[in-house]
């Protein structure tokens, strides 16, 4: 053997570390997922004068390990008269784009899977593809109330995606890149949640809506669609749509803090705060924008479907081109333009 | 004027935020839950739980065979057979309760003249089967001995309203 090809460096090397590489993300992400739950439920339990989950493990922690232990454990379900190939497909095409887009997240300096230059496009192309699942999830099932649920999922989608698109859209002009390292980086002096408080207010609503949550989960809504696109699922596919949607809770809030907050930054660069690790300031401002979402699901009733419509069409998405606007002419008139 | 107010209260999410700090403040008050298995709720002593038939101090059961519980039992979850025992006295040979029929209205305490079936104090007696709920008469006097103590004292904490 003359050739250059080597099994050995060309494909076992490269391919094992790119594999501990996205194990390295992929299962912390889970396990926060987990954890994400039982927070969920032990905060509403809170705010509602409840307990909560208190029996599995200390506090109840392992409680959303039981409750997976028993979904996966029951019997999959698939309705006689769904799309067979279709149904199956959905939940898996869901989780695997909500697992997908955190391979541009960088965690901390350096901390990132693919460090493309690409990085927000990449975002916003993966987490706008998440419709598909949840389209396909209603239309394969062949039944009411999971169809309307997926059409109304996908409209909201559609129309908050304008918004949230206009609002990265101001954080690039005054960062200059769509490297999310660089727009991170570019944060050094202040977050531009400060300067751009309406954008992050518009954004983290946006990604209420984007994520189905209260009190935009229409798509979900009990009263009036049983559980809407995944209805007719159950056990393992159930339990798929069920990790998706938290983890991609959890990555709309990793761009909130990417975009918003600083990422790995700390909020001021002096003693005590700057010998704190990166991954640990992202760690802990995710956490708190996860406690917004929840906060947020305790506090407020469900939109109804044209308040939703109307808020998405007619209040954001003219603030947010306003804003695009005022943002270009700040930049121009004082000549702050980035490289 | 005041819609210029209400305009900038409206893009400020003054509603939504004092909404948010209301439940914010709620998250510390005490809760209201019992944590069930291990604390309970104080029962009324008219509780109508479990049913039970009670005996004299003597041992002696205090069932007449009056039957007036099975008539007066809107659900006709009583069946009650009788016949004069060996001594003379007129005794139940049967006292059944289906507790899946029981829609525990307490008419069957209230109608007994000697105080002998009530209802007593106890929830928990969830079964695994339909079987275990028809109730004999053995078990509705196991019942009593076990909760004599309990039924005698609700008896006499209500015993003025009666």
């Amino acid at each position: 053997m003359t050739s250059d090809f080597s099994l050995m460096n060309d494909i076992i090397a490269p391919g094992s570390i790119i594999i501990a590489q996205i194990m390295a993300v992929i299962v912390p992400v889970l396990v926060s997922v987990a954890f994400l739950v039982y927070a969920e439920r032990k905060v509403l339990a809170l705010i509602q004068l409840r307990r909560g989950p208190n029996i599995v493990g200390p506090f109840g922690i392992l409680q959303s390990f039981a409750d997976a232990l028993k979904l996966l454990t029951k019997e999959n379900i698939i309705p006689s008269g769904s799309n067979k190939i279709v149904f199956i497909l959905a939940p898996i095409i869901t989780m695997v784009l909500s697992l997908a887009a955190w391979a541009v997240i960088p965690f901390a300096p350096g901390w990132v899977v693919s460090d493309i230059n690409v990085g927000v496009m990449y975002l916003f192309a993966v987490s706008s593809l998440s419709i598909y699942g949840v389209i396909m999830a209603g239309w394969a099932s062949n039944s009411k109330y999971p169809f309307l649920g997926a059409l109304r999922s996908a409209a909201q989608m559609v129309s908050y995606e304008v918004s949230i698109g206009f609002v990265i859209i101001t954080v690039l002009l005054c960062v200059g890149s769509l490297n999310l390292t660089k727009i991170v980086e570019a944060q050094t002096t202040v977050w531009f949640a400060i300067p751009l408080l309406p954008m992050f207010i518009v954004f983290f609503i946006s990604a209420l809506a984007e994520t189905n949550r209260l009190p935009f989960d229409l798509p979900e809504d009990e009263a009036t669609l049983v559980a809407g696109f995944f209805t007719e699922y159950s056990s393992a596919s159930f339990a798929l749509f069920f990790l998706a949607e938290y983890a991609s809770m959890i990555l709309m809030s990793a761009m909130t803090v990417i975009l918003f907050l600083g990422g790995w930054l700390p909020p001021f660069d002096i003693f005590p705060f700057n010998v704190v690790p990166g991954i640990i300031w992202f760690t802990a401002k995710i956490i708190f924008i996860l406690f917004l979402f929840i906060w947020v699901r305790g506090t407020f009733p469900r939109y109804r479907y044209d308040q939703l419509m109307r808020l998405g069409w007619k209040i954001f998405l003219p603030l947010s081109l306003f804003w695009v606007v005022v943002t270009a002419s700040f930049l121009t008139i004082f000549d702050m333009v980035p490289g | 004027m005041f819609s210029v107010v209400k305009a900038i209260k409206s893009f400020a999410l003054f509603e939504l935020f004092s909404g948010m700090l209301l439940t914010f403040k709620y998250m510390f008050k005490s809760k209201v839950t019992i944590n069930y298995p291990h604390e309970k709720s104080p029962l009324s002593p008219r509780f109508r739980g479990e049913h039970a038939l009670r005996r004299y101090p003597n041992g002696e059961e205090r069932c007449i065979a009056c039957k007036l519980c099975e008539a007066v039992c809107p659900a006709q979850a009583i069946t009650i057979e009788a016949e004069p025992r060996s001594d003379g006295s007129r005794r139940t040979t049967r006292y059944d309760i289906d507790m899946s029929k029981c829609i525990y209205c307490g008419l069957c305490e209230e109608s007994c003249p000697v105080d002998a079936i009530v209802e007593g104090p106890n929830y928990e007696f969830a079964t695994e089967t339909r079987e275990e709920l028809m109730y004999n008469k053995a078990k509705l006097l196991d019942n009593g001995d076990k909760w004599e103590h309990e039924i005698a004292q609700n008896l006499k904490a209500d015993s003025p309203y009666r």
